[in-house]
């Protein structure tokens, strides 16, 4: 675990649990964040990571666990942690009836930002969304990308020290998720804790630390390059041949290559070493008459580093209930 | 309660409403359509009931007497029958709900002193109308039969022993008892409370539909800040809603106007604040906006129209079923437009309603406030 001063946290959270009736949808996570970090979750749909948002947001009651927030225990003083955070949800809820400025000053009034001081922050939400002269367009008659950017530019009305963002880019085109990202790293560079969930491994790589969730399990954290090296023991090869059908029956059953996973038009292949099974998987190909057009080592992706630890945690879950 | 919050809510809620033209016509012209809707369709007066009658005499008395149930607007005649069965024929048709038949004799009895019988038949099928009819039948034959009396009396002089003792009513309030006096401002009450219970039900539970209530409830904002600040703009609507009422309670119906103005915009604000956070609470314990409108119109619309006294008189319920109309504000309201409209009461007199209907404001707010949870779960 990482260690750093206590009062540098600003989300503490300890065997936090969430349960819908018999279903677990948060399962003892534990984790810290600290100022001024992109703290990512990611994980498939139905990982958990949406629930955890909540929690932490004070939105959703925890049903065991603690989880802290800038200092104030969400179950226990919620109002406190409102206070200072802010939060965009999953869908995208601000008012569609309202025009770009109503939906700003209704924020404004809600987080009791008034006078001069709302006035500037106005300004910055526009510039930073890119909406300024559409003041006064209807909500709902704008685009994703600028929807998400508006709805940003409220939940930071108030410059909250810590900021939740429940999948802030989907459904938002690639130009605007670029453009998304470097609005988060410039708010983290200014000391804001930033939390992002998302599903995309491209994003994942921009956090400086990444908990991987699955059905509700925290099953890793770490820097993403911790991730990549700690979850591939081991080389990675990658290997396109003629047929990829029978690629994988040549190679998976040789002792020197330990996993076969499909990335994109060729295999990934985690081999303890990768020199001798260069060699066992070129005889193995000849053998059964398949052309090989590209082997080599490569560095794993987070991808792979996904693919590896959730293969590991569904086998261990197995193993768990046998 | 922080105000700036509460005004920020305020705003934005006003702000949808007046963008929402359609809904906002709606609500300010549903008044108009419950009242002329119900103003007309519960009269409780019958006029120009079917008659039929059948003169076995056929003497200047007997066509006196008919003569008389014809010459007022409750009767209106449509067969002079020629024998008994066609009476019964015509009655049993339901060419006439009332069939009058004047005995033989008839005018021989009377002018001797002697009492003398008139029959009436009447088609009870509906059995609140027959008796009425048998009211106004029994009117129409004591006023006949009071007259023949004086003039027997003028010209033999004060008979010996007749009975000479009569009731005089007076009528107060509604002189001339019409049902629609004492039937438009229940409707008002009525009226007010679906629509103040209908405008804030679906408030709440739209946001939640809409998923901007995720949104609100990451924000510092309390739930009685939300409340109260959604209340502002509806209740506005519903004051202005209050005043149409009453305009067309006054000016289209008739209804006399004796109480101030200021009582009946005190009771009403009273009324309708109270009303108002009903409709909160329920849209706070139910997540969508059809659930929330089946509930306002179910707690509203029934005991305003049985329980308030409007359609049924309370002092003849049972007593458990009275008990539980003190639970509903719309009682209070009726006794109160009543007293206001009909009789020109004061405010002071009407103290203790007035203080029924802010007790149950305050049960109903409180019960919002708790009700409306800041969580997802």
């Amino acid at each position: 675990m990482v260690s750093a001063p206590a009062n540098d946290a600003s989300v503490v959270v300890e065997e936090l649990v969430k349960r819908f009736g018999t279903f677990t949808a948060v399962d003892r996570i534990t984790f810290a964040a600290y100022k001024g970090e992109v703290f990512g979750f990611l994980g498939p749909n139905g990982s958990g990571k949406s629930t955890t948002i909540r929690i932490l947001c004070g939105l959703l009651r925890p049903t065991s666990g603690r989880a802290r927030v800038a200092g104030f225990d969400v179950a226990s003083n919620p109002e406190a942690v409102r206070q200072h955070i802010g939060y965009m949800s999953q869908k995208f809820s601000l008012y569609n009836d309202l025009t770009v400025i109503e939906n700003l000053r209704f924020y404004g009034g809600l987080y009791s930002v008034t006078g001069a001081l709302l006035k500037e922050r106005i300004t910055w939400a526009l510039r930073m969304a890119g909406l300024e002269g559409r003041e006064d367009s209807m909500t709902r008659t704008l685009s994703g990308g600028w929807k998400q950017r508006l709805a940003l530019g409220c939940a930071l009305l108030h410059r909250p020290p810590i900021v939740f963002l429940d999948e802030p880019t989907s459904g938002v085109d690639p130009l605007s998720r670029r453009r998304f990202w470097e609005l988060i790293q410039q708010m983290a560079s200014e000391g804001v804790t930033v939390f992002v969930s998302t599903h995309y491994m491209d994003e994942a790589e921009y956090c400086n630390r990444l908990a991987l969730l699955m059905r509700g399990r925290m099953i890793a954290l770490g820097t993403p390059s911790e991730l990549k090296l700690g979850a591939v023991k081991g080389d990675l090869m990658v290997l396109e041949a003629d047929s990829l059908p029978r690629a994988i029956e040549a190679v998976k059953p040789l002792p020197q290559v330990r996993d076969v996973a499909v990335f994109g038009n060729g295999l990934h292949l985690v081999v303890p070493d990768a020199r001798t099974a260069a060699v066992a998987v070129r005889d193995a190909m000849a053998a059964a008459g398949v052309g090989i057009l590209r082997l080599e080592v490569i560095r794993p992706s987070l991808e792979d580093a996904f693919v590896a630890l959730t293969g590991r945690a569904v086998d261990s879950e197995q193993e768990a209930g046998r | 309660m922080n105000w700036r919050r509460m005004l920020a809510l305020a705003r934005k809620e006003s702000i949808q409403i007046r963008r929402d033209w359609r809904s906002l016509a709606v609500v300010l012209l549903m008044p108009v359509m419950l009242m002329t809707l119900m103003g007309y369709g519960i009269a409780l007066d019958q006029t120009d009931v079917p008659l039929c009658v059948y003169d076995r005499e056929g003497s200047q008395l007997s066509q006196d007497l008919l003569k008389s149930f014809v010459s007022n607007r409750y009767f209106s005649l449509k067969l002079d029958a020629r024998d008994y069965r066609q009476l019964v024929t015509a009655v049993d048709g339901g060419v006439c709900t009332v069939g009058v038949v004047v005995p033989l004799y008839f005018s021989k009895l009377l002018n001797a002193g002697r009492p003398a019988t008139v029959q009436a038949v009447i088609d009870a099928t509906d059995n609140n109308t027959a008796n009425l009819i048998i009211g106004y039948t029994q009117a129409v034959v004591a006023r006949f039969s009071a007259a023949v009396q004086l003039d027997y009396q003028q010209r033999r002089g004060p008979a010996l022993g007749a009975p000479s003792l009569g009731l005089q009513a007076r009528t107060w309030f509604n002189e001339d008892l019409e049902s629609r006096n004492f039937i438009v401002p229940g409707v008002v009450a009525l009226v007010m409370a679906v629509i103040g219970t209908f405008l804030t039900s679906l408030t709440i539970a739209r946001e939640w539909e809409r998923g901007t209530m995720e949104q609100l409830v990451s924000t510092p904002v309390t739930a009685a800040e939300v409340i109260a600040g959604k209340l502002i703009p509806y209740f506005v609507i519903g004051m202005t809603d209050a005043a149409t009422c009453a305009a067309i309670s006054g000016w289209w119906f008739e209804v006399p106007f004796r109480g101030s103005v200021m009582t009946l915009f005190v009771s009403s604000a009273v009324f309708l604040i109270g009303v108002l956070l009903l409709g909160f609470l329920i849209s706070a314990l139910s997540r969508t906006q059809l659930a929330a409108s089946q509930f306002a119109l179910l707690t509203t619309f029934l005991p305003a129209f049985l329980l308030s006294g409007f359609a049924f008189p309370i002092d003849q319920m049972p007593i458990a079923v009275r008990a539980v109309t003190r639970i509903f504000p719309a009682r209070y309201y009726v006794t109160i437009l009543k007293a206001v409209f009909l009789k020109g009461t004061g405010i002071e007199p009407l103290f203790a309603p007035m203080l029924a209907m802010a007790l149950f404001a305050a049960a109903v707010g409180v019960g919002a406030v708790r009700g409306f949870k800041k969580t997802l779960d």
